[in-house]
């Protein structure tokens, strides 16, 4: 089995590609940062890896994403398994001041994924087999004072995957969109993490494998996510305007 | 960037102390200067996954480094069996990681729970139901990396930086972050055990069963009924077992099948539901040993079945007492300390009776000794339960015992050194930047 992992050093990606390592999978993993391209590589080879190669790239740079999706290719061959799990969370009070930083996070949370996701797509759809995970949000599901910015471009995001399903279903490739709920990770290192509604990388991360490889279309990890933002979104305006959510 | 987040969620595993900490959740080991730049005056302890018992993880209003996501296996050799891994990875994950080689290796040592991290073992210098074979946790760390509050980084081994090395191994992680550790995994035939449960009367019958068991089993312990009083002080379930070679496929390793999810009422344990459970549960083993072959994960950690089970105890926590008592009088001590808890009619269902062996740890500060440990849990009824808990001490003392400190929450700064005498050596080797709420309670500077 070949995986890609664009934001290979991200929690959720690390927990998503041990998974897939203790199974022998081979790697193609993607980041900005080397050193810790090479520890996770090295924690792949460890835990079952048959091969890991790593690239250095800033995924912002939409040019850069074409070479990156044919240096794939030569290393891996066919691209059974694709994972989209890079992104940045935007801090809201700079997104509104200045749109720049807002132009600049729509930049790397929609249109950085949306480009990789067209060079990776239009390879598995010759493939005609595979299965595409994208790393969404429940921040999506509703605009919020508090991150509409970030919020955006996870809806843009996922209205773009469930296209890109639609239309390669027909080729034979899965497509899922992932919104994860509250997990324990450094980029959560703010929040007090007691409660039921926490979940670990490890337990999110067995949702998106289970997803992957059972063709769900959105995957809402844990689950329970699915019926809280449910309620959410059916919380009539005049009542949502009153609350800081 | 901020580094350091103030939150009140972090808790040890018996809940009964709540503080204020100023938390930090490296994602990788690279942002470690930063933070140790950003403690300022505070003083930093790491944290993993909080499976210590009282506040020797903990640092009251200071710094806590959340190691859990510096988690990185640095390399294995399936041919020696030597892992390098950061102080991040869990018990769980080299098992795991036993499995994925063919069952050839094992931990050589492991407590009670897979969910402890490596660093958390080598800071406790952890035991195990094999302790008269194969030692403490530290007696199979090949080397450490150690990063000091000025930010170097220092090796640390048998051989190299050999006063840190020994300071580190059950040094509740004062000397500074351990940052990764070369570990020696033990071959095994396989990943299932051969066990056998054994039901006896008496605490002689205890010793008599563990004599006989020392040779051929490699691990032994019992359960025992706390409440029993009298002759039959010391009852209970003699467990001993070894791995054998086995054609079935290996066994899962699996993560809590149920959950407590929310703390139970304090009404739900009380002396007469734990006398019920008690005299039920010793029902389940037969005089005669019965032989089966189970798979390790059951056998060695039943309880990591029942996630957060530590709920069991209520909303205001639990303290787990457990001490060591010299081999030279454990049988009168034990007896003492049995007949104590039985009186006060309030141990817990969770009680275990076990010996150690003669074989050292390097570990300067290291709980155990040559003789029988007791440790068992009491729900926090507040002064009650520390009174009762000061009586323990007192008989623990004049034995010429100690407790652990991984399990203490409450224990006086005077019966803590009189069971240590060699704490002023390691006072010495603890970094400048690193305390925690216990040893501000029991170390230099405390009442004494």
């Amino acid at each position: 089995m070949n995986m890609v992992i664009f934001g290979a050093t991200s929690a959720i990606a690390q927990a998503v590609a041990r998974l897939y390592a203790k199974k022998g999978a081979r790697f193609f993993l993607v980041a900005r940062n080397d050193e810790r391209l090479a520890i996770v590589a090295a924690d792949l080879r460890a835990r079952g890896a048959a091969q890991v190669e790593t690239a250095n790239a800033d995924l912002a740079d939409l040019s850069l994403h074409a070479n990156l999706v044919a240096r794939a290719q030569s290393a891996l061959g066919a691209l059974d398994r694709v994972l989209v799990a890079h992104g940045t969370l935007t801090n809201q009070r700079a997104a509104e001041t200045g749109a720049d930083v807002m132009a600049q996070e729509i930049g790397v949370n929609f249109l950085s994924a949306a480009s990789l996701l067209t060079h990776v797509a239009n390879v598995m759809e010759l493939q005609r087999a595979g299965s595409i995970a994208v790393i969404g949000s429940v921040a999506g599901d509703r605009g919020r004072q508090s991150n509409y910015v970030y919020g955006s471009a996870k809806a843009g995001l996922g209205v773009f995957v469930q296209g890109l399903r639609h239309r390669m279903s027909r080729h034979g490739v899965n497509v899922t969109l992932v919104k994860p709920g509250f997990v324990d990770t450094p980029m959560t290192a703010g929040l007090a993490k007691a409660g039921p509604l926490w979940a670990t990388p490890a337990k999110v991360a067995a949702d998106i494998k289970a997803a992957m490889e059972g063709g769900a279309a959105i995957l809402y990890t844990p689950w329970f996510w699915r019926w809280i933002m449910l309620i959410i979104r059916s919380v009539p305006d005049a009542v949502f305007r009153r609350t800081r959510l | 960037m901020d580094a350091l987040h103030q939150r009140k969620d972090a808790l040890s595993w018996g809940r009964a102390h709540h503080f204020t900490h100023h938390i930090a959740q490296p994602a990788f080991a690279d942002e470690l200067p930063t933070i140790l730049k950003e403690r300022g005056a505070r003083p930093v302890l790491a944290r993993g996954l909080g499976r210590s018992y009282g506040d020797s993880g903990l640092n009251a209003d200071n710094v806590l480094i959340d190691m859990r996501a510096l988690d990185h296996v640095r390399g294995f050799n399936p041919d020696t069996g030597v892992l390098d891994a950061e102080a991040g990875v869990t018990l769980k994950d080299i098992l795991e990681l036993c499995a994925q080689y063919e069952g050839r290796w094992f931990l050589p040592v492991t407590p009670g729970t897979k969910f402890v991290t490596l660093g958390g073992a080598i800071a406790n210098d952890v035991h195990g139901k094999n302790h008269h074979g194969a030692g403490c946790f530290g007696n199979h760390v090949l080397s450490l990396r150690l990063m000091r509050s000025d930010g170097t980084v220092l090796t640390c081994s048998p051989d190299e930086n050999t006063a840190l090395f020994r300071a580190t191994v059950g040094g509740m992680g004062l000397t500074g972050l351990i940052l990764s550790a070369r570990i020696a995994l033990k071959s095994v035939p396989g990943l299932w055990v051969e066990n056998e449960d054994i039901r006896y009367d008496t605490l002689d019958e205890f010793y008599a069963l563990t004599n006989d068991s020392l040779e051929g089993w490699e691990y032994t312990v019992a359960w025992i009924d706390c409440l029993a009083r009298g002759q039959a002080t010391g009852r209970g379930i003699f467990s001993r077992s070894r791995h054998i070679a086995s054609s079935r496929p290996a066994p899962p390793i699996r993560d809590p099948r149920i959950a407590l999810p929310v703390n139970l009422p304090n009404i739900a344990l009380n002396k007469i539901t734990m006398a019920a459970f008690n005299a039920l549960y010793i029902r389940r083993a037969r005089r005669k040993p019965t032989r089966k072959a189970v798979p390790f994960d059951g056998a060695f950690y039943p309880l990591d079945a029942i996630g957060q089970f530590n709920r069991l105890y209520g909303r205001r926590g639990f303290y787990q007492y457990q001490c060591v008592i010299p081999t030279r009088v454990e049988r009168d001590a034990t007896r003492a300390l049995l007949s104590e808890i039985s009186q006060a009619g309030v141990g817990s269902f969770l009680a275990v009776l076990k010996t150690f062996g003669d074989k050292l740890s390097p570990g300067l500060m290291s709980f155990p000794m040559p003789g029988t440990t007791l440790a068992l849990d009491f729900a926090n009824a507040g002064a009650s339960t520390l009174a009762l808990l000061s009586r323990l001490d007192a008989i623990t003392r004049a034995a010429g015992g100690r407790i652990y400190a991984a399990k203490d929450g409450r224990v006086s700064a005077a019966d803590f050194q009189a069971g240590y005498p060699q704490w002023t050596d390691f006072a010495r080797l603890i970094d400048p930047g690193f305390s925690s709420s216990f040893w501000r309670r029991v170390g230099a500077g405390a009442a004494a």
